[in-house]
C-alpha cells in the first residue's frame, strides 16, 4: 500500500484542491496523514482557511473519525539548514552560509539539489516513526509540481548524478529515490475533462512510467453533469420548438405565443444546450483517452459556488468511497 | 463593489498602434496564456503586421498548428496567415541552446569549449530555477535587437511563481556575481575585504564545509566553472540591466492573462500590482473563457423553479427520476435564497460532517450521475423532459455567470484602472488556426457582441 502519494496535474486542473481533499480522505478511521506543499504559494493555508503555514508541521484539520491532518510548506532554505543540522550539527555555520549567499546558491541555483531537499524532506516524513515503533504518519500527500516538471523533480538521481558523483548529497539522493522508486509511493494525476490537461496527463504518465516512477491513479476533477446530448439538442430544436415553448410557458414562464417570453427563450436556451452537448461529446472522447491509460480513474463533481471548507470535505468523502482500501 | 466599470481594453487598437512593439502575456498557470499570445500573433498579422510569437512551453496540438513542434529556436513563417503585408512567426524557446549560444557569443571559444563541458554549468542551463525565465528574456533581447518584425508576442513561462521572469535576470546575475562564487574561486581574497570581516574567522572553515556536504568533486566542478564565466559576470549583468530596461520601455505592454476564478484573479491582482512596482507598462486584463448567456433575464432560481414543475408534470410519484436532479436544489429553491447554498450535502455538511460511506448516502453523489450513459437521450425526448433539461442547463450556465462576475467585480474594486477585455468562452479546445482566429475575434469584440450573436 502507498504511503507516499504524489498529487501533479496541469496548472488549473486544481492539484492543490485534490491533494487537500485526499488528505482529508485518508485521514478517516483515526489515522493521521501529511499534507506537504513545495513550492512556496501558500495554497493549503488558503483552502483551509488558516494564516501561511510556517516551515513546521501542524495539524489543520480533523475527521470525525478521529483523524488528522496535518500540514507542512516545505521551504526549500529552512530544509537545508535542517538539513544541515540534522547530519552535520551546523548550526551557526548554516547561518554563515546563508549570509554567504550560499543557501540561495544551493537552493534556488542548482535545481536538483533544490528538489533533492523538498523531496527528502517528504520521505523523512514517510519514514519517520514515533517512539511506539509505528508511522507517525500513516500517509504523505504532496502537492506536487505540475505535469510538466513532476517527472523531472523526482528524478533527482539524474538530476544529481551529473552534479554530485559521491559524498553525502549523493547518498541522500539515492535514499531519496529508494523511496520514490518503491511501491511506497504513487503518482497522482489531476486533470479535467479537456483535451490539452489530458493529453499531458498522458504524456507525464509516459514520462513517469519510463523512468521506473509508480503510477497511482487519475483524478478527474470538476466533472459537470450530462444532462442533454446532441440527439436530444436536435430533436428539440427540429419538430419540437412549439411543444417546447409550450411547456416552458406551462411552467411559468411567459408565454408560448410567437413574441412571448416562453417562446423567445427557446432560441438561447437551445444554442447553451448544443454548446453542453458538444461539450458532452467532447468529454466522452477525453474519458476514453483517459481509460486507455490503464489506471484507476476517480472523479470528483465540480463544486459551482467554488471550493469552501465545506465543499472540500464533501471532496474527500467522494474521494474516499472511490479510493481502493 | 460591482459599480466600478472597468476600461474596455481595446485588443485592435494595441495591436494596430505601429508603436506597439512588444506584447508581453503574463498570468498564472493553465489560464490561456499561450493561447492567447498565439491568438493575438494570427489577429496582429492578419491586421498586417509582422510578428514573430515566441512561446516557451506550448501544448503540442497548438505547437503543431502554427509548424513549430520542432524545438529549434529558430522562428518560422506560419503558412495561411496574413494579408495587407502582415506576417506571422513563431518559436518555441529552447533554453539550452538559448544559454549555449549566449556562452559562444561571449567567450572565447576555448574557454566557451571549457564551460559547455562542465557537468555544473550542463545542469545549470537545463534546469536553473530561472533559467527558463531568463532565457525567454535573453531571447526577447535578441529578437528585439534583430529588427526583422515590427511586434514581438512572448508568452512567459509556467513558473512557480508567475513573477519570476521579473526576477530571474537579476537573480541568475546575482548569483554568477555572487560573494558566494567568489568565495569558491578564493577564498583567501574575500577575507581581507573591508566589510566582510566578520567572514574572516569562518572562511576557509566554510569553504571546508561545502566542500564537506557538496562532496569535493562537485566543489571542484563549480569552482571551474565559475572561473570559466568569471569572464562573462559583467555581459550577464549588462545584458539583464537591458532587457529589464526594455520591458520598462514605451513600445512594451504587458498583458495580465487570467481566467474568471478566483485563484487566478488574486494572482493576476498582485501581477498587476508588481508590474506597478516595477514601472512595468501595463495594457490591461484579458479576462479568458468568460460565460455568458443570450437569455439572462431568466434567472437560476427561476429556471430551477420550472425545472421543478415540469419534472412534476412529468412523474408526480417520482420527482427525481431524473439523474440531474441530485445536482440540484428541491422546488424551495425558488423562493429565492442562493440556490448554490440549498445543494444537498452542503446543508446538511455540518451534521454528518465526514462520513464512513455506508452511512454517507446524504451527501455523496454517485460518481456515475455524470456518466453520459445514464443521461436522459433520445430515448426520452417528450417536451416537458426537454424543456426541463434546457432549464436545469441555464440554471447551471446562470449559476457559472454570477460567480464569475463576482470574482471579476472584486478584481475591479481592487483596480478600476486596469482595462479589461473578456474573451467569451468556446465549447471546444483549441488547436488549429482558425480556432485561434476565432479566440482572436473574441479578444477584440466586446463581450456582449460576442454573447448576443451567440445567442
Amino acid at each position: 500500500m502507498s504511503r507516499l502519494h504524489v498529487v501533479s496535474g496541469k496548472g488549473g486542473t486544481g492539484k492543490t484542491t485534490v491533494a487537500a481533499a485526499l488528505a482529508l480522505a485518508l485521514a478517516a478511521d483515526g489515522r493521521r496523514t501529511l499534507l506537504v506543499e513545495v513550492e512556496g504559494r501558500q495554497g493549503i493555508a488558503q483552502l483551509f482557511e488558516t494564516e501561511p503555514l510556517p516551515y513546521e508541521e501542524r495539524k489543520i484539520a480533523t475527521t470525525p473519525g478521529g483523524g488528522e491532518v496535518h500540514a507542512l510548506a516545505i521551504d526549500p532554505e529552512f530544509a537545508l539548514l535542517d538539513y544541515l543540522h540534522m547530519f552535520y550539527k551546523l548550526g551557526s555555520a548554516g547561518r554563515a552560509l546563508k549570509k554567504l549567499g550560499a543557501i540561495d546558491f544551493a537552493t534556488t541555483i542548482a535545481p536538483g539539489l533544490r528538489d533533492v531537499l523538498l523531496t527528502g524532506k517528504a520521505c523523512e516524513a514517510v519514514r519517520r516513526k514515533g517512539k511506539d515503533g509505528r508511522f507517525v504518519y500513516d500517509s504523505v500527500v504532496m502537492d506536487a509540481p505540475p505535469t510538466g516538471r513532476i517527472t523531472r523533480f523526482l528524478n533527482v538521481n539524474d538530476e544529481v548524478a551529473g552534479l554530485a558523483r559521491t559524498g553525502p548529497i549523493h547518498n541522500q539522493a539515492q535514499a531519496v529515490m529508494r523511496v520514490l522508486k518503491s511501491p511506497q509511493t504513487a503518482v497522482h494525476m489531476v486533470t479535467l475533462l479537456e483535451e490539452m490537461p489530458v493529453q499531458e496527463t498522458a504524456d507525464g504518465i509516459a514520462e513517469l512510467r519510463a523512468d521506473g516512477l509508480p503510477t497511482g491513479g487519475v483524478i478527474i476533477n470538476m466533472v459537470r453533469p450530462a444532462i442533454l446530448d446532441h440527439e436530444a439538442v436536435e430533436v428539440a430544436a427540429n419538430g419540437q420548438r412549439a411543444a417546447v415553448a409550450k411547456a416552458l410557458s406551462q411552467a411559468g414562464l411567459g408565454g408560448a405565443r410567437r413574441g412571448g417570453m416562453a417562446e423567445r427563450l427557446v432560441d438561447p436556451l437551445l444554442e447553451q444546450a448544443r454548446e453542453h452537448a458538444e461539450r458532452v461529446a467532447l468529454e466522452r472522447a477525453q474519458r476514453a483517452e483517459l481509460t486507455g491509460l490503464g489506471l484507476p480513474l476517480h472523479e470528483l463533481e465540480l463544486l459551482t459556488d467554488g471550493i469552501d471548507l465545506a465543499g472540500l470535505y464533501r471532496l474527500a468523502t467522494d474521494l474516499r468511497k472511490q479510493w481502493p482500501t | 463593489m460591482s459599480m466600478d466599470v472597468a476600461p474596455r481594453l481595446d485588443i485592435d487598437v494595441l495591436l494596430d498602434d505601429p508603436e506597439t512593439r512588444i506584447v508581453v502575456c503574463c498570468g498564472s498557470g493553465g489560464v490561456g496564456k499561450t493561447t492567447t499570445a498565439a491568438a493575438l500573433g494570427v489577429r496582429a498579422a492578419e491586421r498586417g503586421r509582422k510578428v514573430v510569437v515566441l512561446t516557451i512551453d506550448p501544448a503540442r496540438r497548438l505547437a503543431q498548428s502554427m509548424g513549430i513542434d520542432a524545438l529549434d529556436n529558430i522562428p518560422r513563417r506560419v503558412e495561411g496567415i496574413g494579408g495587407d503585408g502582415g506576417e506571422l512567426h513563431a518559436m518555441m524557446l529552447d533554453m539550452k541552446r538559448t544559454f549555449d549560444e549566449f556562452v559562444e557569443a561571449h567567450a572565447d571559444p576555448e574557454r566557451a569549449r571549457a564551460i559547455l563541458a562542465n557537468p555544473f554549468y550542463q545542469s545549470l542551463s537545463a534546469g536553473f530555477a530561472g533559467t527558463q525565465e531568463y532565457m525567454a528574456m535573453e531571447k526577447l533581447g535578441q529578437l528585439r535587437a534583430r529588427d526583422e518584425w515590427d511586434l514581438i508576442i512572448v508568452d512567459t513561462p509556467p513558473s512557480r511563481s508567475a513573477l519570476d521572469f521579473l526576477d530571474a535576470p537579476k537573480r541568475l546575475g546575482s548569483f554568477l556575481d555572487g560573494k558566494f562564487i567568489k568565495v569558491l574561486m578564493a577564498p583567501a581574497k574575500v577575507g581581507g575585504r573591508a566589510g566582510m570581516k566578520f567572514l574572516n574567522v569562518g572562511v576557509s572553515m566554510m569553504t571546508g564545509t561545502v566542500s564537506k556536504v557538496l562532496g569535493g568533486q562537485l566543489m571542484r566542478d563549480v569552482q571551474t566553472f565559475a572561473a570559466a564565466m568569471d569572464t562573462m559576470f559583467g555581459g550577464f549583468r549588462t545584458r539583464a540591466e537591458a532587457t529589464y530596461r526594455l520591458l520598462q520601455a514605451p513600445g512594451t505592454a504587458f498583458l495580465v492573462v487570467a481566467a474568471p476564478e478566483r485563484d487566478a484573479l488574486r494572482e493576476a491582482a498582485y501581477f498587476v500590482e508588481r508590474l506597478a512596482a516595477d514601472q512595468m507598462p501595463l495594457a490591461g486584463l484579458v479576462l479568458n473563457r468568460v460565460h455568458g448567456s443570450g437569455a439572462e433575464q431568466l434567472s437560476a432560481e427561476r429556471a430551477l423553479a420550472a425545472a421543478e414543475i415540469l419534472s412534476l408534470a412529468i412523474d408526480p410519484a417520482d420527482p427525481d427520476d431524473a439523474p440531474a436532479n441530485a445536482d440540484y436544489p428541491p422546488a424551495n429553491a425558488a423562493e429565492g435564497s442562493d440556490p448554490a447554498k440549498n445543494r444537498p450535502g452542503t446543508e446538511n455538511l455540518a451534521d454528518c460532517g465526514f462520513v464512513d460511506p455506508p452511512s454517507g448516502n446524504a451527501q455523496a453523489r454517485n460518481p456515475s450521475a455524470a456518466d453520459p450513459d445514464v443521461s436522459p437521450t433520445s430515448a426520452d425526448t417528450s417536451a416537458e423532459r426537454l424543456a426541463a433539461g434546457l432549464l436545469r442547463l441555464h440554471a447551471e450556465r446562470m449559476q457559472v455567470l454570477g460567480r464569475e462576475q463576482r470574482t471579476h467585480d472584486r478584481f475591479t474594486a481592487l483596480h478600476p484602472e486596469v482595462p479589461v477585455a473578456q474573451v467569451a468562452a468556446l465549447p471546444g479546445d483549441v488547436h488549429d488556426l482558425a480556432g485561434l482566429r476565432a479566440i482572436g475575434e473574441r479578444l477584440a469584440v466586446p463581450l456582449e457582441r460576442t454573447k448576443r450573436a451567440a445567442g
